[in-house]
């Protein structure tokens, strides 16, 4: 059996990793759809103020109090969480990783003084300092993936040093480092394809976490004005939680599907790649 | 001096440079964002002439090149001169000290709620393996993790406060009550603290559960624990004595860890239930685009937790003779 072939047929038995593809399918395709099934800013008025869902079979989720589509503002909002987790998720593993990489390669005073470094941004109150961050630069989608991205790579450093150590004392290793090989070359062509697996396991855990620290975002009133999102939506709602709940639990369900998704597929991810510490 | 001074000086003296850090961080957010406290100040007062800015940026130092600046930062902090607010109209550092007790109550309780119940929901998933109340321990915990925190407050609010009225749905204390005693007014602050408590801790609940459950099918299968029950032990005996107080080890560092997300926690859980502690205040201080008075919340609860891991990190090497050898 090739590689690949072996690999499916792993995610294709583990029921987990397959719910998780499943959900997060779902969500893709709310998003993508998002852009011709409801074309217009999600932000107009497009009915009656607060319709409850199934009230209305042109609302199937209802309208909020100004008369949006619950809808079209659920699916528009998909994109903008899936945005900003695989952007903040993508720099946060670039910086992780090249810090990781050079702290575990190198080990010594590096080691120490990147791990040092590590350990602060890794108990100081993160969602504090993102949320300073974002009143900095002001709130933008892009703003928020950047402050989400720079706060959230320590769990990845730490994760890809353990690696780089542990490859750097295999003889393959030894055996580059014997021919010449330069250290940048190791890292590229030996270390990192090797700690491969357990980043993008990784990875997928930190999407979840990204798109739940998104949504406290957004939900503070630090979200870009310009979009629909998730969190923003909960915050909104909550002026009328008594009459009207059901503008808070939807986008949190919505919220809650995908995170749940991303973190089934982690750990599903992680049975599949390392099938040895599966079954735990 | 003994190994466990030595530790404890080493320990010390390493708490430095990550308080220095962090004091870097707010101040170069405080450089990165567009307009000093002086256009602050002019903006307030609605009016204000080039010369009179001037005259106020050389006041308050902002004046000369931004090391000297950090230089006097420095020492301010140093002071426990924060700045001042001029939304709150107080100094910074008063501000946060009023707010802080509520805040230290919410999470306090928090902490404990998760630590004993999450706790004895992971004793129970490993003891019961596989079984249904295993896999219902397990839903429980996954939901934990991956729901917002203010979501399960409000829905907490809809269930609990609007749909039964069993719990009151904001603040700390009912408003315009006079209280009989000392008695009533702690139960009336328990109430409230109630369901904010409860969605603060449901996450923490979450992850002792899960870190309890696999710390304990690990210690099961270790040698000593099959001596305990050779010997004759009792079941529970064994799991508590043998196998709960080795597990217990984990969930106290990861607790240390946290604590800093304990801190963001607090920001959302508070701003939810109108919970007149330092989170709220970070709310209202983004709110009203406060920046000083939010890194010097930032600031705070960064050396609150530095301070706090530095105190787990003590009970260690007084509690556990092993780890002062490697210290």
């Amino acid at each position: 059996m090739t590689r690949t072939a072996l690999f499916l047929s792993r995610v294709g038995r583990s029921r987990a990793t397959l719910v998780g593809l499943l959900i997060l399918a779902l969500v893709i395709v709310a998003a993508i759809a998002a852009g011709w099934v409801y074309p217009g800013d999600p932000r107009d008025m497009a009915g009656p103020p607060s319709l409850w869902p199934g009230a209305d079979p042109r609302f199937p989720l209802g309208t909020d109090m100004m008369g949006r589509d619950m809808a079209s503002a659920t699916t528009h909002a998909a994109r903008i969480s899936l945005m900003v987790g695989l952007s903040a998720t993508m720099l946060s593993v670039v910086l992780g990783v090249v810090i990781g990489a050079v702290a575990g390669y190198f080990g010594g005073r590096i080691d120490d003084a990147l791990m040092r470094f590590t350990e602060i941004f890794l108990t100081m109150p993160r969602l504090l300092f993102t949320i300073a961050l974002v009143v900095v630069l002001g709130p933008s989608t892009g703003s928020i993936a950047f402050a989400l991205g720079i706060t959230s790579w320590p769990q990845i450093a730490r994760l890809v040093r353990a690696e780089a150590m542990r490859i750097r004392q295999l003889d393959f290793v030894h055996a580059a480092v014997t021919i010449g090989m330069g250290h940048s070359r190791i890292i590229l062509k030996h270390v990192l394809p090797n700690s491969l697996s357990p980043v993008m396991v990784a990875a997928s855990v930190l999407i979840a976490q990204v798109i739940l620290a998104e949504a406290s975002l957004s939900f503070l009133g630090l979200g870009d004005p310009s979009v629909m999102s998730w969190g923003g939506m909960v915050g909104a709602g909550r002026s009328v939680l008594r009459t009207s709940w059901y503008m808070t639990a939807l986008p949190g369900v919505a919220i809650f599907a995908t995170v749940m998704s991303f973190m089934l597929l982690g750990n599903g991810l992680n049975d599949v790649l390392n099938p040895r510490n599966s079954g735990r | 001096m003994s190994s466990t001074t030595k530790y404890i000086v080493g320990r010390l003296l390493q708490v430095l440079p990550t308080a220095f850090i962090i004091v870097l961080f707010t101040f170069a957010l405080l450089q990165i964002a567009p307009g000093d406290m002086v256009d602050v100040i002019a903006g307030e007062s609605g009016s204000a002439t080039p010369e009179y800015m001037a005259e106020l940026r050389a006041a308050y130092g902002l004046d000369v090149p931004p090391y000297m600046q950090f230089w006097h930062y420095i020492q301010n902090i140093l002071h426990l001169d924060l700045g001042y607010s001029f939304r709150e109209n107080m100094p910074i550092s008063q501000v946060i000290l009023e707010r802080l007790p509520a805040t230290l109550l919410l999470s306090v309780t928090a902490i404990l709620f998760a630590l004993v119940v999450g706790v004895i929901l992971g004793v129970l998933a490993a003891k019961y393996r596989g079984s249904v109340l295993d896999t219902t321990i397990s839903i429980i915990s996954t939901i934990g993790f991956a729901t917002p925190l203010f979501w399960i407050g409000l829905m907490l609010i809809v269930l609990f406060s609007i749909q039964l009225r069993w719990l009151p749905v904001a603040g700390m204390t009912t408003v315009g009550t006079s209280y009989t005693g000392q008695f009533d007014y702690a139960l009336d602050v328990a109430r409230h603290l109630a369901l904010p408590a409860l969605s603060l801790g449901f996450f923490y609940l979450s992850m002792y559960v899960r870190i309890t459950r696999s710390a304990m099918l690990e210690i099961y299968s270790l040698d000593f624990v099959r001596t305990a029950r050779a010997k004759g032990l009792s079941e529970w005996r064994v799991v508590v004595r043998h196998i709960l107080r080795n597990a217990l080890l984990p969930v106290v560092t990861i607790t240390g860890l946290e604590l800093g997300g304990l801190f963001g926690g607090t920001v959302v859980i508070e701003t939810v239930f109108s919970w007149p502690g330092i989170g709220r205040l970070a709310y209202d201080a983004v709110f009203s685009r406060d920046l000083n008075l939010l890194l010097g919340i930032f600031l705070c609860s960064a050396l609150l937790v530095i301070l706090m891991n530095l105190i787990v990190d003590m009970l260690y090497a007084v509690l556990d003779p092993r780890i002062e050898v490697a210290g």
